[in-house]
């Protein structure tokens, strides 16, 4: 009884204190403080952030909210009561939807010069460019070296008969870079012949997954659970982090990226309508733009800035890629027929 | 002794107002409000309620089809949870054996584990996206839940009552079916019905272990909200859910509270030490299978977390310390453990204060609320979730970006177990025990703390138990809420698992690992504590 007794006393005072620490670091200072909502996938280094503050007195809170689209739906539900004051990593598969939703103010950021016209929206500044990645094919080079098989190279290789059984890609409905392989080929085959060449796919034993994870480390044959696939959906830039997640450093990547097959990403900020704290966003947005910020990006995030004048870590020089001709598709093609693009796919490789 | 001597009728009215009020604002305020709130984005159209939605979902036969392996993967699942977890609870509640403690903790550890890690140790041991793999994925977390609610009231039960119908001339199975089922028959259903919930809403295992075909509820409420922003549809499929889970609650309560026996229930402390040869052979027989089928992968995580390309070694659990190091959502093992600690120390308290209250309740006034407070298990996490944000979204109820929240939540899941855990040792005191109290000039609290909680004192810390154990490993609820800061361990397992390189892998298996031994330690350091009287009924 006394035991009890104690023990509900010591937690309650561990409590109060853990409560009343946070609330302190916190509440110091309130009216610079701003809240960027973003994706599980973002980082940045604490000396970055930490430069801004300096600069500019204004503290960043992070937001997480779950993964791009949960973000940017939890976003567009309490629009009227906004969760922070800026929104960070919408995608050109989306944007069309935060568009529509009118969740941001247009800002024109003077930092806006120094990004290629490639990424910017035209749709009156109301977001802007940071970051992007290439969602292709990935290959596991020793698996094709072991048995002397040429590496796919085309669309049409891989519905070769040599290559039976080898593709594992993401189910559309629930993972994003599986929704953009799907974009992938929509764009390469047009409307009439994109589920005809997924027919053929499929008849070529491709293997579907929830979502990246458990394809890429489940299945995927270079991917940390020595799955036994050698060619997975992924992303450009994971060759560069097979080797700096390496331990001890590989010298060179056991990954290759199959550049014809990629979709391009293109993450976007925006400000979110309603901010009690418009000047000091814009700031932000102007930081995310600078070399500091965007030379931080491929080291934290693994995707690219969209800035083509900052240095890139070696390891994304020597490992990574860059499509030369990516497929895109407009955003509000996307928004308008994501369902029935995911509904026929399902159709034809699923049933 | 100075007595409060308030009249009967308001003591009993302070009373009846604590401890079913309490429960029901807790309820009220962290689900039924928040689930309105979210609903009504589907089901209202200029204010009016419109259940049309409710009819599409009913009406499209690819949802019905949904539906329907809905109801059949949950009731396979948990009959075969059930059958096998039975002879588990009994060599384990009913036998006394040398490293028991140690045996009782590890079975539920699996309980908690992230699904991710445990799908990708099942995929490693070979087993392929299937309906079977579904099925053995749901005993594996779910036998803990039958096990221990089994177990727990198994091991209370009077053995000469069994003795009794043997010596009468009752063969082996006979008693069993005639005297031990029907004695045990509230617990199993109990435990079923929780077990149906859990695999009713099933998510992780579904997706990746079921293969991309197959769907539920769950899995299609998520895609709706979480993906194509389609409250309506989503909307739908929820009242569909929740019509469910509370017909099924609605039937076991029934089903238990239908049976009238007086259980004769004697101290946990006298139960047999293992002597013949048949008992050896139960005992061993059901441990090989706990070994294979909880034992196996948890030990393929801890092995592969230890297996670098360099050979056996720590490189892994290094990782957790350094990778990342430099980005501002690092945070050091340690810290992330003290998280993990911290919101589960609160989320029991408060699991613990509002699951007490509500059994006595419960013992009074009867199953309603039972039944209410676990429902939650049946809801969606991201309908909650969701809930959540647009609920408390205005001082002074602006909480949505408060770690506050995140206990609360895992209290909310924590309280049936509480519930449960505790509500079969009250109603098992002798109404007159607080009579005699009460007319003696005892107080409610005085008649609580020397009436009720010495002999209730190991059922507390039994459901105290089961919520820092689900505290610790929870992730679905977690994963809704906006989580500024302070990650616990299975966000920052989510967090290694979704970069490439085998790096980021490696150290997500070292921190489950981490995480196994944390909950393993928790459990068996509470099962091990004596607290008061125990065992005096």
């Amino acid at each position: 009884m006394k035991r009890l007794a104690l023990l509900l006393a010591a937690t309650l005072i561990t409590s109060g204190t853990y409560a009343a620490s946070y609330q302190k670091s916190s509440s110091a200072a309130e009216e610079k403080t701003i809240t960027l909502v973003t994706h599980d996938s973002f980082s940045i280094s604490k000396s970055t952030l930490k430069s801004f503050t300096q600069k500019t007195e204004i503290r960043v809170r992070l937001l997480l909210s779950g993964d791009a689209a949960v973000a940017l739906n939890q976003t567009i539900l309490t629009k009227d009561q906004p969760l922070g004051d800026a929104l960070y990593g919408i995608d050109n598969t989306f944007l069309s939807r935060g568009l529509s939703a009118n969740l941001f103010i247009p800002y024109r950021s003077p930092a806006l010069s120094t990004v290629g016209e490639e990424f910017k929206t035209g749709e009156d500044y109301r977001v802007t460019p940071i970051d992007y990645s290439d969602v292709c094919i990935n290959f596991d080079k020793n698996w094709f070296a072991d048995r002397n098989l040429a590496v796919p190279q085309t669309w049409n290789d891989l519905i070769e008969r040599k290559y039976k059984n080898l593709l594992v890609v993401e189910n559309p409905a629930t993972s994003s870079p599986g929704l953009a392989f799907v974009l992938a080929t929509i764009k390469h085959f047009g409307d009439s012949q994109w589920r005809q060449y997924w027919k053929k796919l499929r008849k070529n034993g491709v293997q579907v997954t929830d979502g990246w994870e458990s394809a890429y480390n489940g299945v995927f044959s270079a991917g940390a659970g020595n799955g036994d696939r050698p060619l997975v959906v992924s992303y450009a830039s994971s060759p560069a982090a097979a080797v700096y997640y390496s331990d001890p450093q590989l010298d060179a990547s056991p990954v290759g990226t199959m550049l014809d097959s990629c979709f391009r990403q293109t993450e976007y900020v925006g400000i979110l309508r309603g901010t009690k704290h418009q000047a000091e966003a814009k700031k932000l947005v102007d930081f995310m733009l600078t070399r500091k910020f965007q030379e931080d990006i491929p080291l934290q995030m693994f995707v690219f800035p969209v800035r083509n004048d900052v240095e890139l870590p070696p390891v994304f020089k020597n490992f990574a890629e860059v499509a030369p001709d990516p497929q895109a598709i407009s955003s509000s093609r996307i928004e308008k027929n994501r369902e029935k693009w995911i509904a026929d796919w399902t159709e034809t490789v699923l049933r | 002794m100075i007595v409060d001597q308030a009249p009967y009728s308001l003591r009993q009215a302070l009373k009846t107002g604590l401890t079913v009020g309490i429960p029901v604002i807790f309820l009220l305020g962290l689900f039924v409000v928040p689930v309105v709130n979210i609903l009504s984005r589907g089901l209202q159209v200029g204010g009016e309620l419109d259940l049309s939605p409710v009819i599409d979902v009913i009406k499209s036969e690819s949802l019905r089809k949904i539906i329907a392996f809905t109801f059949v993967q949950a009731t396979i699942s948990t009959l075969l949870t059930v059958i096998v977890g039975i002879p588990g609870a009994y060599v384990l509640y009913r036998y006394r054996f040398t490293g028991r403690g140690l045996v009782r903790a590890l079975v539920t550890v699996p309980f908690v584990l992230p699904t991710m890690v445990v799908a990708s140790a099942f995929l490693a041991l070979g087993v392929k996206t299937s309906f079977g793999a579904i099925l053995v994925a749901h005993i594996f977390f779910n036998y803990a839940v039958v096990v221990r609610t089994v177990g727990g009231l198994w091991a209370h039960l009077d053995h000469r009552t069994e003795l009794a119908a043997q010596v009468l001339g009752a063969s082996k199975i006979k008693t069993f079916v005639h005297i031990t089922l029907p004695a045990l028959r509230p617990a199993i259903l109990a435990a079923g019905a929780i077990c149906f919930l859990f695999t009713f809403t099933s998510f992780g295992i579904i997706l990746i272990l079921g293969g991309p075909s197959r769907a539920t509820l769950e899995t299609e409420i998520y895609r709706q909200t979480a993906q194509l922003l389609d409250f309506k549809t989503a909307a739908g499929l929820s009242v569909v859910q929740l019509i469910a889970v509370t017909g099924v609650l609605l039937i076991t309560s029934r089903l238990i509270t239908r049976q009238n026996i007086a259980l004769g229930l004697v101290p946990a402390d006298r139960t047999p030490r293992v002597r013949t040869r048949q008992q050896r052979l139960l005992l061993l027989s059901n441990l090989s299978f706990m070994a294979l089928l909880l034992g196996l992968p948890m030990a393929t995580l801890v092995i592969r977390s230890f297996s670098t390309p360099t050979g056996f070694g720590l490189a892994y659990y290094r990782a957790l310390g350094t990778l990342r190091a430099d980005s501002v959502l690092f945070v050091p093992p340690v810290e992330a453990i003290k998280n993990s600690i911290v919101i589960a120390v609160i989320s029991a308290v408060i699991a613990v204060t509002v699951g007490g209250l509500a059994a006595h309740a419960i013992i009074r006034y009867g199953q309603a609320l039972n039944t209410a407070l676990t429902i939650p298990l049946g809801v969606s996490a991201v309908t909650v979730g969701f809930g959540f944000l647009i609920t408390f979204d205005t001082a002074p109820f602006n909480f949505r970006s408060s770690w506050l929240l995140l206990p609360f939540a895992h209290a909310l899941i924590a309280i049936p177990f509480v519930v449960r855990a505790i509500t079969p040792i009250l109603s098992s005191i002798d109404p007159r025990l607080r009579e005699v109290a009460e007319t003696l000039g005892a107080n409610p609290l005085q008649v609580w703390r020397e009436v009720d909680l010495p002999i209730s004192a190991r059922a507390y810390l039994v459901g105290a138990g089961f919520a820092i154990a689900i505290s610790l490993g929870e992730f679905g609820a977690t994963a809704f809420l906006a989580r500024p800061d302070r990650p616990t361990l299975p966000v920052v397992i989510a967090r290694l698992l979704s970069q490439p390189g085998e790096l980021n892998f490696g150290a997500a298996l070292a921190a489950s690992s981490v995480l196994m031994v944390l909950v393993a330690g928790a459990i068996f350091a509470i099962e091990r504590a004596r607290v008061g009287s125990v065992g005096t009924f």
